[in-house]
């Protein structure tokens, strides 16, 4: 399932326009996206957790070439599945 | 202090003009959209933000780390998130 494709069930389930849905859409991953951005938790009963994580610079190595090269320090989201969401994929 | 889906469905309720109470359940039918398809195998790909993907684990040997039992996992299925760039980028600061 796309974007455009949660767009149109949302749509459907809840009676509200598609340029409507459209818009709930955007604002429900663009919040998840600033929270996280500003390294704030996301915490989504039911569905899932989201928190950063922040990893130090590191030399490491091309495994091609075996060459080295420094990695920046960097950040990224870590994702958590909420319990009812593990339990119904899991079922 | 995390975000939850009380703060999303405010500002829903402040940009769409929807009531507070249905603003709410909205959020909630947008968040059982992802969880049906997710329930159903198939994996969600938001452009922009990442990939929710349905995985199948097989089953495997592990340990109870409290006891040190040996214990087999079950095969299971579970759900994983992959990070778009432009979300990576936006998190960056770059």
């Amino acid at each position: 399932m796309n974007k455009l494709e949660l767009i149109s069930a949302l749509k459907n389930e809840t009676d509200i326009s598609k340029s409507e849905a459209a818009k709930v859409v955007q604002i429900f991953f663009d919040h998840m996206a600033d929270a996280l951005a500003n390294d704030e938790r996301v915490e989504i009963r039911g569905l899932c957790s989201f928190f950063v994580k922040k990893y130090k610079s590191y030399t490491g190595r091309n495994p091609k070439t075996g060459e080295k090269v420094a990695i920046k320090p960097k950040r990224l989201p870590f994702f958590k599945s909420g319990k009812e969401l593990k339990e119904r994929v899991n079922s | 202090m995390a975000l939850t889906k009380h703060e999303i469905a405010e500002q829903v309720f402040n940009e769409l003009g929807f009531s507070k109470k249905r603003s709410i359940e909205i959020i909630e039918s947008l968040i059982e959209q992802i969880k049906k398809s997710l329930e159903s195998g198939e994996d969600v790909l938001i452009s922009g933000f990442g990939k929710f993907r349905v995985k199948e684990k097989k089953e495997r040997k592990g340990r109870n780390p409290a006891t040190g039992e040996d214990a087999i996992l079950p095969a299971r299925r579970i759900v994983t998130f992959n990070c778009s760039g432009k979300l990576r980028k936006k998190i960056n600061g770059s």
